[in-house]
């Protein structure tokens, strides 16, 4: 098929591996920027989550979090995101911000809401009998319940980094660069090779997070507990 | 099995005044009332009453995750308040109903949380995780590293008391820890640890709410009732011959009677000389409760049954009468042990 | 940018039919999307409740496919079918299977083993207990999953604007605004989809508190 042929061509193209477009930097750019959000995500949502949930408090908060996150959609997020910008800097309302910032409000949610059912569900009597042995609350935070909350938190921050890549990559429209770009960028130009190279690029990317992310599940969850049924 | 020295620590416990009241003072459920009771040093003590009565808070007094309101609970002879909490948790050997035992670790990390804890070098727990698992009667090499989702809840059941071993400590606190199991295997538990409880001879405060385990396990017995007070306190045999009020006799049962031969062995009693013997005639071996003796007779048709000794010879008639006698002659028949050794 | 306000109200009185109309073409769309996606995702969830062994499979690809940023796929699908309505509805039903089939299948695993036991011993034939009785009994998780699709297809049909001035529902607002350089635009854009899918969400909350007095719903978040 000349679309494969086409495609192919393009990927395999040295002049498209180097310099600010092409694959590393974008591919570089694009990583960087999710992991960055992602951990600035979780630095924020995780430790909420966690004492939240061990508390047992605010869980409007969290039901909240968990229809908002669905009925956001990150294209009208990053949309709105701009006039935001627009308003606090209008030089910055066209540039990659409004991405990121909408990169990191999407991937709070399901590491929050992830964190808190996760550690409500320990069971209390386990807690109890943990303390009642001589374990002090740090060590039964880092030695029981977060190891038992761990298949949902490792589900929570999968979802938000499956999220994140999506958003970065519709970031491309808006003038946030990463690999999103070559999609646009081959529509522009009429170029399918490099339309479709994108394309190529960012579902790899997506699936090979996908499968480090299970991958890292299946290596830090003990074998002792069940698989978490969420998928 | 021997015992081995180290597992011979134990300490003495008692209550003193002890009261636990929650916000509107008075007898709300779970509220603990003026208890007082000493339990002796490698004694099982069995707290024993219907639901709200307070026997788990009073457990939970003793290592501390309940305060008392008022009064003191002594652990040979010190205030556990005096103490540092969490070293004082160590020292205590505490098995809940649900066992408790945590998920993500295997049986081996399990049974060796308080020696980790306690900075054990780790080829001591390794070895200690061993005897242990020896001891509850459950093979070392085949359990140490399983998970506790692949056991079933008997063998769940011996991990937790393993692991509340595990230490060494002075007391061991139990809670309803063989409710959860089926009645056979809660039997066989129950005489297991009897038998470990034998080697090793742990002071021991045990909480149920089935009386017929209480009289099976205690060495004494501290009835609750309703409002966290001490309704009695005393040998099986003293609760059941002499109920010290109508709460303490229903809670017993009309039974009773009955229940004060299943303290009693055929060992122990008097037997009449073997006239003849008949076809028939049912044979008890020393070990042969009372109850099941008369139990067995009742449906016989032979007058007696034939008690034999350690090597199997009779050595004398056992009749309906003479058993009714031995619970008629009060206290003075060996029965179990009293507490004071 | 200069002094130019960030909404226009005039812009929007003056363009209300086409807002009306992209609205229009949003919600059909995603009813569409939404249908077609619920038929073979039952499909594939009655399958699956049969053949355990396929489950997994089943589950894989639909992840697989939904880890694809819609950005991709909307692009990749124009290869294959040009510029049609296609190209926007194959993915977004695509992307509604991970969100319905779990939930589905969920739905009738959740059916107790003695309730059906009772259901036969009353003389059920399987084709009327499956009406009468399991049907019912999925019904919650069933909408729970036809929540979720719904909810994200509204969100995932506003990518589409990238595929041009046709497509894309109220996200060709989002775009157009965005290319133009005209905030009023993009906030109508996002806060009608945004508004849209909330209503979604809640009027199928409310739905499934009305089908269900007997159980609370409560999904993972994917």
């Amino acid at each position: 098929m000349d679309l494969a042929a086409q495609t192919s061509g393009w990927l395999l193209d040295p002049g498209n591996w180097q310099g600010p477009n092409g694959i590393p930097y974008r591919l570089a750019e694009h990583v960087a920027l999710c992991g960055a959000s992602l951990l600035i995500a979780a630095i924020v949502a995780m430790p909420l989550g966690l004492w939240l949930g061990r508390a047992g408090r605010l869980s409007w908060l969290i039901v909240s979090s968990t229809n908002a996150w669905r009925a956001l959609p990150s294209f009208a997020v990053i949309g709105l995101l701009i006039p935001v910008t627009t308003a606090i800097d209008p030089s910055l309302g066209f540039t990659l911000y409004p991405t990121v910032v909408a990169m990191i409000l999407l991937a709070g949610p399901p590491i929050l809401v992830n964190a808190y059912e996760g550690i409500a569900a320990v069971d209390r009597d386990l807690v109890e009998a943990a303390r009642g042995m001589g374990m002090r609350e740090r060590q039964i935070l880092l030695g029981l319940e977060i190891p038992l909350a761990l298949p949902v938190l490792a589900t929570g921050m999968r979802s938000a980094a499956v999220q994140v890549i999506a958003t970065a990559t519709l970031g491309g429209t808006f003038g946030f660069g990463g690999l999103g770009r070559y999609i646009v960028l081959g529509d522009a130009n009429h170029d399918n090779g490099e339309l479709f190279g994108g394309v190529v690029l960012v579902a790899a990317l997506a699936l090979a997070t996908l499968a480090v992310f299970r991958l890292a599940e299946w290596r830090l969850v003990s074998p002792g507990l069940a698989r978490s049924p969420a998928t | 099995m021997r015992a081995r020295p180290s597992d011979t620590r134990a300490a003495s416990l008692e209550f003193r005044h002890v009261s636990k009241r929650y916000d509107r003072g008075g007898d709300g459920p779970g509220a603990v009332n003026d208890l007082s009771f000493a339990v002796p040093a490698g004694a099982i003590c069995v707290l024993v009453g219907p639901s709200g009565c307070g026997k788990t808070t009073s457990l939970k007094l003793v290592n501390r995750l309940i305060e008392p309101t008022s009064g003191q609970v002594l652990l040979d002879g010190v205030d556990v308040m005096t103490q540092e909490v969490t070293a004082l948790r160590r020292r205590i050997g505490y098995v809940i109903q649900s066992v408790g035992l945590f998920p993500h670790l295997t049986v081996g990390r399990n049974v060796a949380t308080v020696p980790s804890l306690m900075g054990w070098p780790a080829r001591q727990q390794q070895a200690r995780v061993e005897e242990l698992l020896g001891l509850v009667g459950l093979d070392p090499a085949r359990y140490r590293d399983r998970y506790p989702s692949q056991l079933s809840g008997g063998e769940r059941q011996r991990i937790g008391v393993a692991r509340a071993l595990a230490a060494d400590p002075l007391i061991m606190l139990m809670d309803e820890p063989f409710a959860a199991v089926d009645p056979i295997v809660r039997e066989r538990l129950q005489d297991e640890f009897l038998r470990l409880q034998r080697e090793i001879s742990k002071t021991i405060l045990f909480v149920t709410h089935d009386i017929d385990e209480a009289i099976r396990m205690g060495d004494l017995i501290a009835v609750m009732e309703q409002g966290g007070r001490l309704a009695q306190f005393g040998t099986p045999r003293d609760i059941l011959a002499e109920p010290a009020s109508d709460f303490v006799a229903r809670f017993v049962g009309e039974d009773r009677g009955l229940k004060r031969l299943s303290l009693q062995t055929v060992a122990n009693l008097r037997v009449e000389p073997l006239e003849r013997r008949l076809d028939g005639m049912p044979e008890f071996g020393p070990a042969t409760k009372l109850r099941d003796a008369l139990s067995i007779l009742l449906v016989a048709e032979t007058r007696g049954g034939i008690a034999l000794d350690e090597t199997g010879r009779p050595r004398g008639m056992v009749t309906v009468d003479a058993i009714a006698s031995a619970l008629a002659e009060d206290g003075t028949g060996p029965g179990r042990v009293p507490a004071d050794r | 940018m200069n002094g130019e306000p960030l909404m226009r109200w005039d812009w929007v009185a003056a363009h209300l039919d086409s807002i009306f109309g992209r609205l229009e073409q949003h919600v059909g769309l995603t009813i569409l999307a939404v249908t077609i996606g619920f038929a073979i995702s039952f499909t594939l969830a009655a399958v699956s409740v049969r053949q355990r062994r396929l489950y997994p499979y089943v589950t894989l690809l639909a992840t697989a496919v939904y880890t694809i940023p819609s950005f991709a796929l909307f692009a990749a699908l124009v290869a294959v079918t040009g510029l049609t309505v296609l190209t926007a509805e194959i993915p977004l039903v695509l992307y509604t299977l991970i969100l319905f089939v779990p939930n589905i299948v969920a739905g009738f695993d959740g059916v107790p083993a003695d309730v059906l036991d009772a259901a036969d011993g009353m003389g059920f034939t399987r084709g009327r207990r499956w009406l009468r009785v399991e049907l019912p009994l999925a019904v919650p998780l069933i909408v729970a999953g036809l929540r979720l699709a719904t909810v994200s297809t509204i969100g995932l049909l506003t990518v589409s604007a990238i595929l041009g001035d046709s497509f894309g529902g109220l996200g060709y607002f989002i775009l157009d605004g965005y290319h133009r350089h005209f905030t009023t635009e993009i906030i109508i854009g996002g806060v009608l989809s945004i508004a849209l899918a909330a209503v979604a969400d809640i009027g199928f909350f409310l739905a499934q508190r009305r089908l269900t007095p007997w159980a609370t719903a409560r999904a993972a978040v994917r």
